[in-house]
């Protein structure tokens, strides 16, 4: 055993040796194995842990949300459907939401203003004190609490921002925000409250509104919502009660949580543009590898082979040689590619793939993805780089070494 | 079968003072690439517990709040919410108006089930 050992470290001795006379060239190439090994690491890295995050974050999502359609685009819900949804058998409840858009012109950037439930808290620590059993417009009764974070109320003319837009509007607490109303008037609201810094994935451009301030900035009247949500006493019948609110409101389109679920599942998929443009550079930039592999060997590669096999190496020693060759060059692009990947995407936030990820929005969530990695991902992406490139350069290798090194040493064209 | 001139000094383990032989620098590299790897995996354990305050932080904002989507693309409404979004998002503006903002390129429309239109 011990001298099998010692006559692999020799070959691979010789080996290394032997890459480091063409400098060059295998540098270059392991530069580029190593941008390809990194590339689809981070990007299987990046979209296995924000599917993952997405599936935890959006479990508790509404049941289903019934909006309306008209002329194919979503519509004002009217109130008086909710006591419709109500009849069907199976339906919980169902509480109206009000949420839009805010374009602001200042900064560029889209905001998305929401009305809270009107007795929910919310504390940082991931403990809600939310009741969720309310918030008909029809019985809204002003009696009840504010929607509360941290102890700050959202009470009329206050605002509470997610922390993207605190942080490129450069506000905070206490300070005020301009908006230009329906009507063209400019409705003044003072900041009552930031959300944390840790919840931007899902809250960095929101902005939590009082719903008499969001029907006076938008012209809604009371008889109108954005959509609603319905809960479901048995959770398997979901599908049923959303056909059942299909058939009872024809211009209805629910939405159920397992759509939602799957929406982010599919995100990020390889069939998306951008990741099938990642997918095929790295497939055909392994194509070429292969291929410049199994196309054959360069004189000099001949002629080294054809010198070994006169000096007393046998068929197999050359394999060998050649085997450590493609493990040298694969794991050592496979090591780096895939720790450069974890750093790139745990803890630089994705710095090379953010410009794509922003887009054209000027207001991007600052956040750091939970890094859900396994082993099982690290076979996967192991066995789709080291083994088909260490497999390509062995296979032309076995002709090669059969030859009578006489002819491979005769042969002088490089 | 002759291997060549290895190195000047030849030594009994893999780690010489003077004179590191190639293969010794390869195990090296190798053993610290697992090495670092399995701390990576240990990281992304540790983490991952570490932060299960934050995702519950976050998974009670979506209760509360009936929130739909994550917040990662603002540039334009039907990529803000996506599960949300028209059924008809490619054509948002007019039907030659073909999808023209880059999250797009990321998305694809939501998947419904066969029993609902």
């Amino acid at each position: 055993m011990r001298h099998w050992i010692e006559k692999q470290r020799y070959i691979i001795d010789f080996t290394l040796s032997s890459l480091l006379r063409r400098k060059v060239k295998n540098i270059g190439l392991l530069a580029l194995y190593t941008l390809i090994v990194f590339i689809l690491a981070s990007t299987m890295f990046f979209t296995y842990s924000i599917k993952k995050e997405a599936s935890l974050i959006l479990k508790d999502s509404p049941e289903i949300v019934v909006q309306k359609i008209v002329a194919g685009r979503h519509d004002l819900f009217p109130v008086n459907y909710i006591d419709t949804i109500k009849k069907i058998r199976g339906v919980a409840s169902v509480e109206s939401r009000l949420w839009g858009y805010y374009y602001d012109s200042l900064v560029g950037a889209n905001y998305t203003l929401l009305t809270p439930p009107r007795n929910g808290s919310f504390t940082d620590t991931g403990k809600s004190t939310a009741k969720t059993t309310v918030v008909d417009s029809e019985s809204t009764d002003n009696a009840k609490p504010l929607f509360e974070l941290n102890g700050a109320v959202l009470e009329p003319g206050t605002l509470i921002i997610g922390n993207g837009i605190a942080r490129l509007r450069a506000i905070g607490t206490g300070d005020y925000m301009p908006f230009l109303a329906f009507d063209g008037n400019v409705l003044n609201f003072k900041i009552a409250g930031v959300l944390s810094s840790q919840s931007e994935l899902v809250s960095s451009d929101l902005m939590l509104i009082n719903e008499e301030d969001f029907r006076k900035l938008f012209g809604i009247d009371n008889s109108y919502v954005t959509d609603v949500t319905v809960a479901v006493n048995n959770p398997g019948e979901i599908a049923m009660v959303a056909s059942k609110i299909k058939k009872r409101l024809p211009q209805a389109r629910p939405i159920i949580r397992d759509e939602i679920l799957r929406t982010y599942d599919s995100i990020f998929n390889w069939r998306g543009g951008m990741m099938i443009v990642i997918f095929s550079a790295a497939v055909l930039a392994f194509v070429i590898f292969a291929w410049d592999k199994a196309s054959g060997l360069s004189a000099g590669e001949r002629r080294e082979i054809g010198i070994l096999k006169a000096v007393g190496w046998e068929t197999s020693d050359v394999i060998q040689m050649k085997f450590w060759e493609g493990a040298i060059i694969s794991l050592t692009a496979f090591f780096t590619g895939v720790i450069l990947a974890y750093i790139h995407v745990f803890f630089t936030g994705s710095i090379v793939f953010e410009p794509a990820l922003k887009g054209w929005s000027s207001l991007y969530p600052n956040f750091k993805l939970t890094p859900f990695i396994n082993l099982e991902q690290l076979t996967t992406l192991f066995f789709l780089t080291v083994v088909p490139y260490t497999v390509a350069t062995i296979v032309p290798i076995w002709r090669a070494a059969t030859i009578d090194p006489d002819s491979a040493m005769r042969f002088t064209g490089e | 079968m002759y291997l060549g001139k290895m190195s000047t000094i030849e030594f009994e383990g893999f780690i010489s003072t003077e004179i590191m032989r190639n293969s010794s620098l390869f195990f090296i590299y190798i053993t610290s690439g697992i090495v670092l790897l399995s701390l990576l995996l240990v990281h992304a354990s540790v983490s991952e517990s570490a932060r299960q305050v934050n995702l519950e932080e976050k998974a009670a904002l979506v209760k509360i709040l009936k929130l739909t989507d994550l917040c990662l693309f603002t540039e334009a409404r039907y990529t803000r919410n996506l599960s949300q979004a028209d059924l008809n998002t490619a054509f948002q503006d007019h039907p030659l108006s073909l999808e023209h903002f880059p999250s797009g390129s990321f998305t694809q429309p939501p998947q419904r089930t066969g029993e609902r239109p």
